[in-house]
């Protein structure tokens, strides 16, 4: 496993670097906005990786729900983690695509709104973990992400069945897209999704690592007083 | 052409951004666990 990590991060970067290439040269430019459509070469693949990492964090604390397994409150923090940085560029590039194509930085359209829900919920789910010692925690924090899961479809669907200004889905939905534009896209989800794997990895080796360090200085401050006490009252008899 | 590289160059700072926290968390570990093996080895 430890040599799969170097070529993974090796094909991801190369991968990423592609697909930068792709977005910024090879991609024809759109007509009505221009070179600002790129963004969507980020923008949608971000969102894209997003709402993966949060389906994979709803199914892990199914799963330490029903099993209180570790690896799945592990795996439910790190997708949590990695899929609010990812939710994060996309508000940032949304706004900066909308300053020049709406005249705005923002609007409390649906789409728009939903998405920042769903941020705020996966941060509070975040700020729980990070902040409440009791033991109850990844349980708390399995409930909310199971509910949190709930404005994912929500956010995607928002532009299939309600009026919304956010642009129509380009795969799937009701617009089109040229099919140079379409494998761009389709590169850079590539990229992206391997790059959230790669930091996922470490995210979680990280977390685990730490889980052992802490059980061993709980373990070592549990052992230290007692032995302490014994060296005590060794002496005590001993005088 | 300046939304589209603030957009780009935004997006590589929320990584490399994060990816700095992850390097001084791992750091950090590092060091808590060569304190650790310290303390063992004087045991």
């Amino acid at each position: 496993m430890k040599r799969v990590f170097p070529i993974l991060a090796v094909f991801t970067a190369a991968l990423l670097s592609y697909a930068l290439y792709e977005a910024l040269v090879a991609a024809p430019t759109e007509q009505t906005m221009g070179d600002v459509q790129r963004i969507f070469y980020y923008h949608v693949p971000s969102a894209w990786t997003a709402f993966i990492l949060f389906f994979v964090n709803f199914f892990a604390s199914i799963a330490y729900l029903i099993w209180r397994n570790t690896k799945a409150d592990i795996a439910a923090l790190v997708t949590a983690e990695v899929g609010v940085i990812f939710c994060t560029v996309v508000l940032v590039t949304g706004p900066i695509w909308a300053r020049p194509v709406w005249g705005i930085w923002w609007t409390w359209d649906l789409r728009l709104t939903l998405t920042l829900v769903l941020w705020l919920i996966y941060v509070s789910y975040l700020v729980l973990r990070r902040f409440s010692s009791s033991g109850q925690t990844p349980l708390l924090a399995a409930v909310l992400a199971v509910f949190g899961a709930l404005d994912v479809p929500l956010v995607y669907f928002s532009i299939w069945f309600f009026r919304t200004q956010h642009p129509q889905p380009v795969v799937g939905g009701g617009g089109s897209i040229d099919p140079r534009m379409l494998h761009v896209l389709l590169i850079n989800w590539l990229a992206f999704s391997c790059f959230a794997a790669l930091v996922c990895w470490s995210r979680y080796r990280l977390e685990a690592l730490k889980r052992e360090v802490d059980e061993t200085l709980a373990l070592e401050a549990l052992l230290e007083p007692r032995s302490a006490q014994t060296k005590t009252s060794r002496s005590g008899s001993a005088g | 052409m300046n939304y589209l590289y603030a957009a780009y160059i935004a997006t590589w700072a929320i990584h490399i951004g994060y990816l700095g926290t992850l390097v001084r968390r791992y750091s950090r570990l590092r060091n808590e666990i060569a304190e650790l093996k310290a303390r063992i080895e004087e045991k």
